[in-house]
């Protein structure tokens, strides 16, 4: 059995607030395995944030347990709490460095609280600096630095306590898309390198796509959908699900969606699908037409995915013999609904 | 009066304004700042919230800083009095600053401590820093320069405070000001310990500004 590194329980959050009882997180159960780079990704309010927040339990939840490494972390006391809390490592979209001090000085901010020998402190700090490309900016305060590099600092400075999980809540969200591909690759490696697990929280595709291994779709407090990215991504079973990872809505607005709204489909091509050229073939040994609605390629990880967004032919005779010859091939796709911009859900 | 005594009466002021005001602020701030801390930390979204001695610390600082100083000073004096055995001079005049600074003080301190940034205390937090650690490596340490230049302040009010209460025969640079100044009807005394005072402030502000502008390390 793989190891659950960290565990949540049932957990609910309720807040009380002027205008009445906000659910935030409604009976979540998700169990992390060590070594998982785990997105959590849905849209602004769905409850990301405090989601990851009862993790470390800087959100306290009003039901539920949360375990890390097989121990209960709801219930200890503020000590026992916080010499977990150093095994749990969190970095911020606004970077929350201590402004007064420098790059060096942040990254000994963990260490003075974990009691490290101030002998030994400076030695590690700078060593850590070097992993994340920054031992010339060691004297460089948080004001002086750009998004990136603050993040870098942030980063350094949540390896400083050796954690075997860093939260990360929109850790590339402040950042510019080539930023945030640096700092996405540093977060792989320190994930493959160190075996630090990582729970990665975004409303931005990419970031999964690039990064985690497994995903869990959070939808107004609750999780919908969860799996690995690469079969979410063929599969998206839920409606939530679809909207991450369909293609832009561009291709239905446009023009040419007009005229055919009917028998649509996404498919998913990968190394496996992807030598021959099946669409093509199809045309020719059906003798009927297919109309291009988007195509683009992604990269998932280290694999690439074609994605594509076919009209079928109009009349549902031909059509079912396409889907035929698709299924035939083994192209993963799935249809989508006339009246409906995602597809209906489909039963597991 | 001869140069050189007035002279001697000015450096003498100089010295008790000076006295009163510095051990006044002192001593305000050992009882203000952790007064003021303690007003953050309980506060509704403080590091350990604790509703109830928030609102009655928050309420014995707001009674006491809606006196005004010198009724304040007036209705103290037989209290100081019996305590430090004497009504009048220096050491009665900074127990009465003590008594109606160190609620200012505590609001200063609190306005400051409100300028550190909540998500650099939630990420201590996530480190498992104590209550403790937050308060003395993030809370006072980023709100370093505010606390300076608050300081600053503080010390020029309690200056002023100093001053009133030289009326009441606090001694110091109020107290010439009146006894020679106004009873004895010598303006150019009055002028003189009006431009000593406005010195005093201009260079406690100098170095306050200074001194925050050093210390902060957000603006090199
Ligand atoms: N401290 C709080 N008090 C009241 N409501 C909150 C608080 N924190 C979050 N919420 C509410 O909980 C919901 C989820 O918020 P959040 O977890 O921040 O979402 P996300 O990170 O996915 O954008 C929102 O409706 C938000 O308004
Ligand atoms: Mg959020």
């Amino acid at each position: 059995m793989a190891e659950h590194i960290i565990s949540l329980q049932g957990v609910t959050k309720e807040f009380d607030t002027k205008g009445g009882k906000v659910v935030a997180l409604k009976d979540i159960n998700l169990d992390i395995e060590k070594g998982d780079s785990y997105g959590i990704i849905g849209l602004s309010g769905a409850g990301k944030s405090t989601l990851v927040r009862t993790i470390n339990l800087l959100e306290q939840p009003t039901e539920g347990k949360v375990l890390f490494d097989g121990n209960l972390l709801t219930g200890l006391g503020s000590k026992e709490l916080n010499l977990s809390r150093r095994k749990i490592s969190m970095i911020f979209q606004q970077f929350n460095l201590l402004m007064q001090r420098d790059a060096l000085g942040n990254i000994l901010f963990p260490l003075e609280i974990a009691g490290v020998p101030k002998a030994e402190a400076p030695e590690k700090a700078k060593e850590l600096l070097k992993v994340v490309d920054l031992e010339d900016r060691a004297h460089s305060y948080p004001s002086q630095l750009s998004g990136g590099q603050k993040q870098r600092v942030a980063i350094a400075r949540a390896l400083a306590s050796d954690p075997e999980v860093i939260l990360c809540d929109e850790a590339t969200s402040a950042l510019d898309p080539k930023t945030t591909r640096s700092i996405l690759g540093l977060l792989h490696k320190i994930n493959e390198e160190r075996g630090i697990t990582l729970v990665v929280i975004t409303h931005e595709m990419e970031v999964i796509k690039q990064l985690c291994n497994k995903v869990a779709v959070i939808e107004n407090g609750e999780i919908v959908e969860r799996g690995e990215v690469q079969e979410i991504f063929k599969k998206p079973k839920t409606k939530a699900a679809r909207k991450l990872f369909f293609p832009d809505g561009d291709y239905r607005e446009k023009p040419l969606t007009k005229t055919s709204t009917k028998n649509r489909v996404r498919l998913v091509f990968d190394e496996a699908t992807a030598g021959e050229p099946i669409i093509a073939n199809m045309i020719m040994e059906l003798g009927a037409p297919v109309n291009f609605l988007y195509a683009n390629l992604d990269v998932l990880g280290e694999s690439q995915k074609g994605q594509m967004v076919l009209c079928l032919a109009a009349d549902k005779e031909t059509a079912d013999k396409q889907k035929e010859y698709l299924k035939a091939k083994n192209v993963e796709f799935i249809e989508i609904d006339e009246d409906d911009e995602y597809g209906e859900e489909v039963k597991a | 009066m001869d140069t050189h005594t007035l002279l001697q009466l000015l450096g003498e002021g100089t010295v008790q304004t000076l006295i009163m005001t510095l051990v006044g602020t002192l001593v305000s701030y050992l009882i203000g700042l952790p007064v003021g801390v303690s007003l953050i930390v309980t506060g509704p979204n403080g590091i350990k919230p604790v509703g109830w001695y928030n609102k009655i610390m928050g309420f014995i600082v707001n009674v006491i800083r809606s006196m005004p100083f010198l009724i304040l000073m007036i209705a103290f004096m037989p209290y100081i009095r019996k305590i430090i055995g004497t009504g009048i001079g220096t050491w009665a005049t900074t127990a009465a600053l003590i008594l109606a600074a160190w609620p200012f003080v505590a609001r200063m301190v609190e306005q400051s401590l409100l300028e550190v940034d909540p998500g650099v205390v939630e990420a201590a937090q996530a480190m498992g820093a104590s209550n403790m650690q937050i308060i003395r490596k993030v809370l006072l340490l980023e709100a370093r320069p505010s606390l300076l230049n608050g300081a600053a302040v503080a010390t020029i009010t309690i200056l002023g405070y100093s001053a009133m209460a030289g009326t009441l025969g606090g001694g110091g640079l109020g107290d010439i000001a009146i006894r020679y100044g106004h009873y004895r009807f010598q303006p150019t005394i009055m002028w003189i310990t009006i431009l000593v005072l406005v010195v005093l402030v201009q260079i406690m502000q100098e170095i306050g500004v200074k001194l925050a502008a050093k210390m902060d390390n957000r603006l090199n």
